[in-house]
């Protein structure tokens, strides 16, 4: 054993097993049930231990590596457990890419394995030979090549323990060909110990005291809740400081249903596309409570106009997070659970009338919501709403990326953590409907719905053949504007109207999802909307929703990046 | 966020594996920090090597390449030595061109700088000096005017003072 690897103790020798029936067992030890992926030559013999354990680990063969990696991200936000997806070594692993990324940006836990050319292969530019691990280094937590059985044991003890502790992320395993067949008599470790490597617990007590002090002192806090909360499971203990103190609260994109958005405490989403209310009250805020977020910058905005006037007390699990945006006068470094867990009960009921009494007024003459009338044609806007009504609230929404992403922020007042996705760090498009169909197998029997531009359901729509395969009851709605809709919006805002690169033609989406063996609608009035999404939601299988909305319709409000939020654009209508 | 940049010296211990060095740089490289020097050797612990890096910023940016560096998983502890008491130290090895009359002139100004000639040609010599930095700096700009052939740099290793290893250096918090 070397350094820096785990020194826990193992149970002694056991039988012999392949480095493939290895993978299995530690999958099966995470409580995993599924796993997406694609075979190709180096991960062959993998796929011949999945077969024998295909009774309790269920493999889905997604129809690109992409969509096999943003359905494990999928697994993993739904459930809370860690995603797993695997490709074969070469094009396999560099179709991954893209997701570790997306995994890395938003902080979910996946484990990949890849495969790679046997040992005595690889330096020798095989066939299908890449350097995953070296690609892979800036867009994952950890990774590893595995070179003998015997270090598999432990790694995917390793892998998994980093993936989904302290702040989560992606961690590869590469492994060769030949280490899949291998044998070892080498134990899984009974607990990992990476010498290099200690997530922090609950926050230091003393800032946790002084934290408590300077948000009962202050006039008007405002708490901006992020992902952390839903990593954390920390949304019990957001709902107690914010009603137990009295506090307003305001969520970023990942932050969305950390705390129920009809409560009168909630005031949105803040952000560039946020409500402006949540954005104003930034700007005025005393005191800036963030937990679990890293004040992004589509969050922030300009940054000397962000609680100008706010002490900072930042909770968040990364050390790295804390001072990198804003000065922090309260910094503490922990989980948000156990941290808020010390906290709430320090924190004393206050009134603040005048502060939420001015929320409230601009929530009222800022209504940020409104749909405007339009007779002619179906707003993208209603699409969303209609799912809300239908579904009772009670969905889990799968957003893709771009106007439609905003849309379905925006339009479905989610109450409770894990029920809105979306890959807001990297935003990839194409994320939604490979996603949706990992939430789907990660909440069996819940309703749950894939909401995607047109452009960005063309870039996975290979996955339309996984549904229907697999029989995956995920609805999607189409908000097909055949366009790029949120590249026109931007050519129409700051390149007066040069539309390059923004049109699409589209294909009659309904008809392809029926080719694939889906159920699919078209629709293009008000009144087929609400009937067939009524309709998809009784269903008990996948559906593709076809809807034909407004071409032009703009993602309101908007602030103008490099500009405050009271130049925000409500809406010129 | 803001203040003066000048330069920084981070000592960080690390496992000894294949692709550590690859993990550190392409998170300098990533973050946009700018590395004047990198050294690596084995260090007291079998299995772990220690780097210093030698980095410029300000105390804010630094403080955030500590941080990032620190979330490496191979990587154990950093310390910045900057305002703590520490030995650094770097070695030269040059190569001055030099014509046998102009040897004995060329051999005081080394020993002036305490260094040492460790290899004499028919037209050259190789002097191999140790010291600070700016050491080293001074005495290439004496000898620049005989015409340097080749420098080599080990870059700067530091160790603070006393007897608190670097072991004990953290970025947590």
């Amino acid at each position: 054993m070397t350094a820096s690897e785990s020194n826990g103790s193992t149970n002694g020798a056991v039988p012999a097993r392949s480095g493939g029936q290895v993978i299995c067992e530690a999958i099966l030890a995470e409580d995993i049930d599924v796993i997406f992926g694609m075979p190709g030559g180096a991960s062959l013999p993998f796929y011949d231990s999945l077969y024998h354990y295909q009774d309790r680990i269920r493999h889905v063969l997604a129809r690109h590596e992409q969509g096999a990696g943003f359905a494990a991200n999928g697994y993993a936000r739904a459930t809370g457990k860690v995603g797993v997806a695997t490709s074969t070594s070469g094009p396999g692993a560099t179709n991954l890419v893209t997701s570790m990324a997306n995994d890395h940006m938003d902080s979910v836990p996946v484990v990949y394995i890849t495969g790679q050319v046997a040992r005595p292969a690889i330096g020798s530019d095989a066939f299908q030979e890449t350097d995953i691990t070296g690609i892979s280094i800036p867009i994952t937590k950890h990774n590893y090549l595995v070179m003998h059985a015997d270090e598999l044991p432990r790694v995917m003890a390793e892998a998994f323990y980093l993936a989904k502790s302290g702040r989560p992320g992606p961690v590869v395993v590469d492994v060769p060909k030949d280490v899949f067949l291998e044998e070892t008599t080498v134990p899984a470790p009974d607990r990992v110990n990476l010498r290099g490597y200690r997530p922090v617990r609950a926050g230091n007590l003393k800032m946790v005291r002084r934290a408590a002090e300077v948000i009962n002192a202050s006039e008007r806090p405002m708490i901006m809740a992020g992902h952390g909360v839903d990593i954390s499971g920390a949304a019990p203990e957001l709902f107690e400081l914010a009603t137990g103190g009295n506090i307003p609260v305001v969520t970023t994109l990942h932050g969305v249903g950390g705390f129920p958005e009809t409560h009168p405490l909630s005031f949105g989403m803040l952000g560039m596309h946020g409500l402006a209310y949540a954005n104003f009250a930034m700007g005025e805020t005393d005191c800036i409570i963030g937990l679990g977020v890293r004040f992004d910058d589509r969050a922030v905005g300009k940054v000397d106009e962000f609680g100008p006037n706010a002490k900072v007390v930042h909770i968040d699990v990364d050390p790295a997070e804390i001072g990198k945006v804003l000065d922090t006068e309260v910094p503490i470094v922990g989980d948000l659970k156990l941290t808020l867990q010390a906290l709430n009960p320090l924190i004393e009921h206050r009134e603040r009338r005048p502060w939420i009494g001015q929320l409230n007024e601009w929530r009222q003459n800022h209504p940020s919501l409104d749909i405007p009338d339009s007779p002619d044609t179906v707003l993208p806007q209603e699409v969303v709403r209609s799912i809300y009504d239908a579904s009772g609230g009670d969905a889990r929404v799968i957003a893709d990326v771009g106007q439609n992403q905003m849309w379905a922020s925006q339009h479905f007042w989610y109450e409770k953590p894990r029920r809105f996705f979306s890959a807001g760090g990297l935003g990839p498009m194409g994320y939604a409907l490979p996603a949706a169909m990992g939430v789907q197998m990660g909440a069996p029997g819940e309703p749950v719905w894939c909401v995607t531009g047109d452009g960005g359901l063309l870039i996975n729509i290979q996955e339309f053949n996984t549904l229907a395969a697999e029989k995956i009851p995920v609805k999607v709605a189409i908000l097909n504007n055949a366009h790029l809709g949120m590249i026109r919006q931007w050519q129409q805002f700051f390149y007066e109207g040069r539309y390059m690169g923004a049109f699409l033609d589209n294909p009659d989406f309904a008809k392809v999802a029926e080719a694939f063996g889906l159920r699919g609608v078209s629709v293009s009035s008000r009144d087929e909307l609400h009937e067939a999404i009524a309709d998809a939601h009784a269903y008990d299988g996948p559906v593709v929703l076809d809807v034909h909305v407004d071409r032009v319709e703009n993602v309101y409000p908007m602030i103008v990046p490099g500009t405050g939020v009271r130049s925000v654009i409500e809406d010129p209508r | 966020m803001n203040g003066t940049s000048r330069s920084h010296t981070l000592v960080a211990m690390v496992a000894d594996h294949p692709g550590v060095l690859t993990r550190v740089a392409s998170m300098f490289r990533r973050r946009g920090f700018n590395i004047a020097s990198l050294a690596v050797g084995n260090c007291e612990e079998p299995g772990y090597s220690r780097m210093t890096i030698e980095v410029r910023g300000t105390d804010d940016e630094v403080k955030q390449f500590e941080k990032q560096l620190y979330k490496l998983v191979e990587v154990i502890t950093v310390r910045d030595l900057t305002d703590v008491s520490a030995v650094q130290t770097e070695t030269a090895l040059v190569r001055v061109r030099v014509s046998p009359e102009d040897r004995p002139g060329l051999a005081d100004i080394a020993s002036i700088f305490r260094g040492e000639i460790v290899d004499v040609g028919r037209d050259s010599m190789i002097i191999q000096i140790t010291g600070v930095s700016e050491t080293i700096d001074r005495f290439l700009d004496v000898i620049a005017e005989y015409g340097i052939d080749e420098l080599t740099r080990t870059g700067i290793v530091a160790m603070a003072r006393g007897t608190k290893t670097s072991r004990n250096g953290s970025a947590r918090g």
